[in-house]
Formats: structure tokens, C-alpha cells, sequence
């Protein structure tokens, strides 16, 4: 029997197959000089599952999601990663090619500015189409289909595929960047801040539409937010930094409702409430 | 009958570190059992624990001490010390939650919000609305409000909003934060009906009910939490 094959017949007797993590982050560390950028981080990631790392400017969050998502050598530890063939390799150890390959194709960066996740001088259109190409698209009509198909998933409308995303709006922006990262059907999406720097309102429509795309499409997701409401509507776990430190893990609604260290007490009184 | 969920000396204190670290003991030694088919009702006057008990029967409050033992897809599990994952999957599959307050998300429609235990669950999107519907239609819940976002609703409205969230699955175990609260006496008696349903397709239900008339027409016993307060058992 083929893997898939097992798996099937163990979901059809009603049995979960059984499921291991996509991410395994041990002991992360990452040291500027003396300075501490994230120290001794750990922690797993599975399929589908949701982490936010919080914490305010200057815990270190970036910085850990970087060394993560292979954009920043740590200084020591480890970060395992699932292949789809099930195979767990450190992606410290791959060759340069294979790493790039796996950040085209099999993970997605939203940055915080659209304009370091986009191509702002070609069409929107280009854009999604791009990252297509990367993995060997080559027919015009199909990769156009796709990006049209995408830029309506992220409501954009159809005769905008030709304008060029300097013309769009923050938010637009920012919905082209996830629809550019989401085309190859990515399993690990890191984002940075997704939705800073956004009106409320466009705040809220884009946090709408990342939900329902991280459920319909199964993603694991790991977003760096400071904002603990953005933390409460998007994910399933937090982890809570300071000083590049974790000093709080657990499940959202938990750390949030009944936070234990002082500094998480401190961060989740100083919501403002509406 | 059945026991669904066991707790056996639950500790829960909260350190309030804003506060130079002053404890605030809220319950200890709690032990209680719920069975199948059968609701049980904590009392007690306010601020005695009741809501806290509940939250971390779902997992929301961490406890210091003791278990809480629910049987979950065949097996026996502890909520006090499983792993986010676990407390992720008996949510979805065994212990279902009506809280007091809804929460509210942009944008999405009340129907949605009832719909969506369901949903994770995997059932298709239509017959998921499909069941959502008859429950808002139950709770007399105004046809046009169905398909708006519930952060306008009035307290009731939210209120049967939450309700028919909760109520949509067949979760073996079934916690209620006062359901009736902000309901008037017609969507009580539909609440009680809810309930009632519950128990007969054996259900282990636990409620806070400040309404006398909806406690004395669910309840099968009274678990009196003041015997839990932390402060009678330290002494």
C-alpha cells in the first residue's frame, strides 16, 4: 500500500492518521555581539495549527521569525521542517538551492510592508504569476487564470490584473502580497505583522479574509503581531517574548484570559478597550 | 449512568502580579463528577468561583492542582495538564462551551458564527447553516439579523447568537455560563426545552443559572461551590 493509501483506509475506519509536527524550532539563539537578538527558543508547529509570537518593539520577534523562516542564521539551534515526503531535514544543512526552492514553493513571507513582499513596477497580474513560474509554470493562459482566480479569492477585482500594485491601496497591497505567497498552494505561511499599518476597517476585512483562507486551505501559519486582539482572532497558540526570551507558551484564549507571568499580566491589561 | 467528567481537587488561585503580586485564592479541593444524560448546576453566590470552574473545565483558566478527567473519543484524559493541541481537539469533538458574552468577529454573519463548531468539524458548509438556521428559527431570533455580523445585536440577540452555538453539536459534555440571562421568559422556555433535548440524547450538561425558575425546571443537583472556596478549605 501506498502511504496515502494507508491513509485513507485508516481515515475511512474512522481512525486519525497519525499526524507529526511540520516545524520543529529547538533551542533557537540568535546573538548580535553581546546583545541578545532571541535566546534558546523551542517549540513544535503542526499541520494547520495557527502560532502567534507576541511581544512588544524590541523582544526579539522578528528576529525569531527570521531565524525561522531561513532569512537569518541563527547563532546556534535548530529548525527541522517536514518535507512533503515526510522526511524531516534541518534547514540549516540543505544546500542554498534546495532552501530557496522550499521558501518559492513550499512556504509563504507576508511582510508588514507590501512593498518588500511585491514587485511594485509589474502587473498585478505578474505578480501572483511569478511565483508560478518559479516552479515551472510556463503556459501564459494557465498562470493568468491562476492569478485571476487568486486576485478574486483576495477580492480583487478581475480588470485590476494589469495595473500595477503601485496603483492599490494598502490594503489591496497587502492582499495581492498574500495572494502572490498562496498561489503554489504553500503548507507554512510566516507573516510579519499582516496587518499593521492598516485602517481599522481594512484591518478587519483583511483578518476576515486570512482567516477564512488559513482554514479553507489548511495552513500552518506563524505570525509575529504586538497586537494580542489580532493574536485572539487569528491563532490557535501564543508565545509570548521579552528580551528575546520566551516567558509564556500556551493556548491563545488561556494566555490571554489568565496570563501568569507579570510581564504577559502587564501586556494583556494594557489592551485599550473600545 | 454513564460519568462523562471527573474533577478531583481543583486548585485555582490567580497571582496578580500588577498588584505587587498579591494572591487572590479563588477555589480549592474541587471534586465533583458529571454523568450522561443529566445536568448539574454549580450555586453559590457571586464571586464564589462558578464561572472560574467552568473555564477551566474548557480549558480557558489553567489550574495550579488536581485533575479533570473527561472521557474523550474512548480514553480518559486530563484537561488540567493536556497539551494546547489536546485541549484544541476535546474542545472540538467533546466539550462544547456557552459563555456569557459573545466575542465577536468582523465581518462574519451571525449564521456563520453559530455554524462554525460544526464547520471544524468538517461538516459541509450548507448543512452546517442548514442546522444553524433551525436553531435561530427555535430561538425566535429575527430572520433579517441572520445573515449580519452580531457586534450590533442586542444582549438577547447575542445571547441566542451564543446559544445556538453551542447547541449545534452533539458534544458529549456541555458547559453553560448563564444562557438565560439576557433572554425574555419565551426564549427561556426554549433554552429549558434545549436543554431537556440534551439530556435525553445523554449529554452531561454543567450550567450556572441565576434564574431560579430556569435552575429548579434543569437541574438534577446542585454542587454548592462555596464548599470549594479557598478560603474554607486553607482553614
Amino acid at each position: 500500500m501506498t502511504p496515502s493509501a494507508t491513509l485513507e483506509a485508516l481515515a475511512k475506519a474512522g481512525i486519525p492518521a497519525p499526524v507529526k509536527p511540520l516545524l520543529t524550532v529547538e533551542n533557537l539563539t540568535r546573538v548580535y555581539g553581546k546583545r541578545i537578538g532571541c535566546a534558546d527558543v523551542s517549540f513544535d508547529l503542526w499541520p494547520g495549527e495557527v502560532l502567534a509570537i507576541v511581544g512588544e518593539s524590541g523582544s526579539g520577534k522578528t528576529t525569531l521569525l527570521n531565524c525561522i523562516s531561513s532569512r537569518l542564521t541563527p547563532t546556534c539551534g535548530t529548525v527541522h521542517y517536514r518535507m512533503r515526503d515526510g522526511v524531516s531535514a534541518d534547514i540549516y544543512k540543505m544546500a542554498e538551492a534546495e532552501r530557496r526552492y522550499l521558501m518559492r514553493t513550499d512556504w509563504g513571507f507576508v511582510h508588514q510592508n507590501p512593498i518588500d513582499g511585491l514587485r511594485m513596477t509589474v502587473s498585478a497580474g505578474a505578480n501572483v504569476g511569478e511565483r508560478l513560474m518559479a516552479v515551472g509554470n510556463r503556459h501564459y493562459g494557465n498562470i493568468r487564470g491562476a492569478a485571476i482566480e487568486w486576485l478574486a479569492r483576495v477580492e480583487i477585482d478581475e480588470d485590476r490584473v494589469d495595473d500595477q500594485p503601485r496603483t492599490f491601496s494598502g490594503g489591496m497591497r497587502q492582499r495581492l502580497q498574500i495572494a502572490r505567497n498562496l498561489v503554489t498552494e504553500p503548507r507554512l505561511v510566516f507573516m510579519d505583522e499582516p496587518t499593521g499599518g492598516l485602517d481599522v476597517s481594512v484591518q478587519a476585512r483583511l483578518l476576515d479574509l486570512l482567516r477564512g483562507l488559513v482554514s479553507d486551505l489548511g495552513l500552518a501559519v506563524v505570525v509575529v503581531t504586538h497586537d494580542l486582539a489580532v493574536a485572539r482572532l487569528l491563532s490557535d497558540r501564543m508565545i509570548v517574548m521579552k528580551e528575546g526570551r520566551v516567558i509564556e507558551a500556551g493556548l491563545t484564549d488561556r494566555v490571554l484570559d489568565d496570563p501568569r507571568a507579570p510581564y504577559t499580566q502587564l501586556l494583556v491589561s494594557s489592551i485599550l478597550q473600545v | 449512568m454513564n460519568t462523562l467528567l471527573v474533577a478531583s481537587e481543583v486548585k485555582k488561585t490567580f497571582i496578580m502580579h500588577m498588584r505587587g503580586g498579591v494572591e487572590l485564592p479563588v477555589v480549592a479541593n474541587v471534586s465533583f463528577s458529571l454523568k450522561a444524560g443529566a445536568c448539574a448546576v454549580l450555586g453559590g453566590p457571586s464571586g464564589v468561583g462558578k464561572s472560574s470552574i467552568l473555564k477551566m473545565l474548557y480549558g480557558n483558566y489553567g489550574c495550579d492542582s488536581g485533575q479533570i478527567l473527561v472521557q474523550h473519543h474512548g480514553r480518559h484524559v486530563d484537561v488540567a495538564s493536556a497539551s494546547p493541541r489536546l485541549v484544541l481537539e476535546i474542545r472540538r469533538d467533546t466539550i462544547g462551551y456557552v459563555s456569557q458574552f459573545l466575542r465577536a468577529v468582523p465581518r462574519v454573519s451571525a449564521l456563520d458564527v453559530a455554524a462554525e463548531p460544526l464547520l471544524i468539524r468538517g461538516v459541509e458548509r450548507e448543512t452546517a447553516r442548514e442546522q444553524a438556521r433551525d436553531l435561530f428559527t427555535e430561538l425566535n431570533l429575527p430572520e433579517k439579523l441572520w445573515s449580519l455580523p452580531p457586534a450590533t445585536f442586542s444582549g438577547g440577540e447575542q445571547q441566542r447568537v451564543n446559544i445556538a452555538r453551542g447547541f449545534i453539536t452533539d458534544h458529549p459534555v456541555l458547559l453553560l455560563d448563564e444562557p438565560t440571562a439576557s433572554l425574555d421568559a419565551a426564549n427561556r422556555e426554549v433554552v429549558i426545552e434545549l436543554i431537556a433535548r440534551k439530556k435525553a440524547d445523554g449529554a452531561a450538561l454543567l450550567g450556572i443559572f441565576h434564574d431560579l425558575d430556569v435552575r429548579n425546571a434543569v437541574a438534577d443537583h446542585v454542587i454548592d461551590v462555596s464548599a470549594f472556596a479557598a478560603g474554607k478549605a486553607a482553614a
